[in-house]
């Protein structure tokens, strides 16, 4: 457990820039107004003690552990079968481990649905791009959130509120400052694939309260376009979001982690920083050709 | 050399698009515009072969002829939209129709508590399709297939496959044939004002709500919309259900637009309300078009058998050319579908 103290860069300057004009609208519920995280970097915002998840007689997870820290990015690798999707699946609620503990913000959870997780803060960015493509950018960010209008033509006629809605996530992603998505009202399927990513990111920062995970969020995408993903990942760490990030492309790990959380056979095989190991180390630990001395 | 780039880039952006791009790109944007386009032709092009066309009074006939298949292409529209079809909209308006019909018969049951009873009972049929569909997870096609011929099968049982005319029926079950305005002008029944009534609502529900994006969300994809959190199964089963209550109040008007409640009454309900979707421009593959193509659609395939018919053209050439235009329709939609950003 080294080097805290990589990038726990300039969040500090951050988090007062906004969250102030956005709350005129009563109707909308703390949507969007997810800019101050928890500000304390010494507490792990999300922690896993000893998970163990069995299918059968096959061990998935054979007790991880796991800390997160506000404000960092995570990398989570390992080779097929070491439990990486199993963890992640454990985290967001998809899959209920059979024992271990997970705390959010210290508090103990126990998730037996991914909408659970979700309504803790928890936001997952899937590697298959789960995005509606024939929906505008505005409706894809309030999928499944959608707001109604104030008044009995939202609560009776339960009438959309388009243009708040429009508005908000139109300043949401501008606050996040990402540049490729501009017009809410937009059809996705018009957009890039890099763009898709972004919009799908976006929503998960912009819902997310305190984590946001991301599954081989580059897999799908051209270099230039995975270089805007790690772009925001980046922006989204400074803004003091917790990020874990699955990955299979070492440079890209190495290039936007702060530390690196190595899966192997089901258990934790090591946790290392790009500064303290090669990419090289990286790999020969997550085959087993190399072993960690903690 | 980035920023020459990038304005020859911006250039070439603004110089790529053909007339015929730029059409299809406005269609992308409003897929019942062509079916209006459509339907202006045919209404011009009958109406110069015939002035009685355009006549108020067969322009009432008309929208009575349509509104049965208008109002099945409502259902049919949800259904299409969650990238399903229903085959079944036919049989279960029939059923609906028939047990309705013979309770209240002769004074049997109290007309109200009938047409109730028919009402539930769609609502029962469309929701069993929809729990076939999402429980069991089976193709939407082969659901209603099967529950075509079984809610054909049980309809022809219970009513002996014999038809009660209006006399025996009593006045609420007849009422949406009464009609109102002048005779020989513009004469609109109250059947056509219920499906008026019905298109305002589902096409609020679909375009203002949650529920209408939704719909359009599991239609277009329906893994990401689960995975962003929609509840797909929920949705699809409130679609067939809604769909139910609409085939129930088809059945309602049908009886007022026959003055009577036959088994075999619209053996080509299925293809036609099919057709008026397709022709309005809803994708059969799910997630793309708008309820106001539909209630177009049916009133183009409406106003053909109609034109045609007054020009005295056989029957035969008038199926003929539905045909033809549903194929057309199709492959608008797939030429569409292909829209470049």
């Amino acid at each position: 457990m080294s080097a805290d103290s990589v990038s726990t860069t300039d969040s500090t300057t951050v988090s007062s820039t906004d969250s102030t004009t956005d709350e005129t609208t009563p109707h909308h519920g703390g949507i969007f107004s997810t800019a101050q995280p928890s500000a304390d970097k010494t507490h792990p915002v999300l922690s896993a003690r000893g998970l163990v998840k069995t299918f059968g007689r096959v061990v998935g997870l054979d007790g991880v552990d796991l800390d997160l820290y506000p404000g960092e990015v995570l990398a989570v690798i390992g080779d097929n079968g070491a439990g990486k999707s199993t963890l992640i699946k454990c985290l967001t609620g998809a899959l209920v481990p059979d024992s271990g503990e997970m705390r959010l913000d210290g508090e103990v959870v126990h998730f037996k649905r991914p909408q659970d997780s979700r309504d803790a803060g928890i936001e997952t960015v899937y590697q298959q791009l789960a995005v509606i493509p024939a929906l505008d950018i505005a409706s894809n960010l309030y999928l499944a959130r959608e707001e109604r209008r104030p008044g009995p033509l939202g609560s009776v006629l339960r009438m959309l509120d388009k243009k708040g809605m429009k508005e908000r996530a139109g300043k949401a992603v501008q606050d996040l400052g990402i540049q490729t998505i501009q017009n809410m009202g937009q059809a996705v399927e018009t957009l890039s694939g890099g763009q898709r990513q972004a919009v799908a990111v976006s929503r998960a920062a912009a819902f997310g309260g305190k984590v946001v995970i991301l599954d081989e969020p580059t897999a799908a995408l051209g270099v230039k376009e995975g270089n805007q993903v790690l772009e925001m990942i980046r922006q989204l760490r400074d803004r003091g979001l917790g990020i874990i990030l699955i990955s299979h492309n070492m440079p890209h790990v190495w290039d936007v982690a702060d530390r690196i959380h190595i899966q192997r056979l089901g258990g934790l095989a090591g946790v290392i920083t790009p500064s303290s190991h090669s990419m090289t180390d990286g790999v020969a630990i997550m085959t087993g050709a190399m072993k960690l001395e903690s | 050399m980035t920023a020459t780039q990038s304005t020859a880039a911006a250039e070439f952006a603004r110089r790529q698009q053909s007339p015929l791009q730029r059409i299809q790109h406005v269609l992308h944007g409003y897929p019942w515009l062509s079916p209006l386009f459509i339907l202006v032709i045919a209404f011009i092009a009958f109406t110069t072969l015939n002035p009685r066309f355009a006549s108020p009074s067969s322009m009432g006939l008309m929208l009575q002829q349509t509104a049965v298949v208008a109002a099945l292409a409502i259902g049919q529209t949800l259904i299409i939209l969650t990238a399903g079809i229903d085959l079944s909209v036919g049989a279960i308006t029939v059923l609906s129709m028939m047990v309705m019909a013979s309770l209240a018969q002769d004074g049997g049951m109290n007309g109200f508590l009938a047409l109730l009873i028919g009402l539930l009972l769609a609502v029962a049929a469309g929701y069993l399709n929809g729990v076939l569909v999402t429980r069991l997870n089976l193709p939407p096609f082969i659901v209603t297939l099967g529950t075509l011929s079984i809610f054909t099968a049980i309809a022809l049982l219970y009513s002996g496959g014999s038809s009660i005319q209006a006399d025996h029926l009593p006045g609420l079950l007849n009422s949406l044939g009464e009609g109102f305005g002048p005779r020989g002008g513009f004469r609109l029944t109250w059947g056509v004002v219920a499906v008026g009534v019905m298109y305002l609502a589902v096409g609020f529900a679909l375009s203002q709500t949650a529920w209408g994006r939704h719909v359009y969300a599991v239609g277009d994809d329906r893994e990401a919309a689960r995975l962003s959190g929609v509840a797909t199964q929920r949705v699809l089963l409130t679609v067939y259900t809604v769909a139910g209550l609409i085939y129930g109040i088809a059945a309602w008007v049908l009886i007022g637009r026959s003055g009577a409640a036959t088994p075999n009454a619209i053996v080509d309900a299925n293809l036609n309300s099919i057709t008026a979707v397709v022709i309005g421009g809803t994708s059969l593959f799910g997630g793309r078009g708008r309820l106001v193509g539909t209630l177009i659609g049916a009133l183009i395939v409406q106003s053909l058998q109609f034109g045609l018919s007054l020009g005295g053209v056989d029957q035969q050439f008038r199926v003929l050319a539905t045909g033809v235009l549903v194929i057309i329709a199709v492959s608008v939609d797939q030429w569409i579908r292909k829209v470049k950003a």
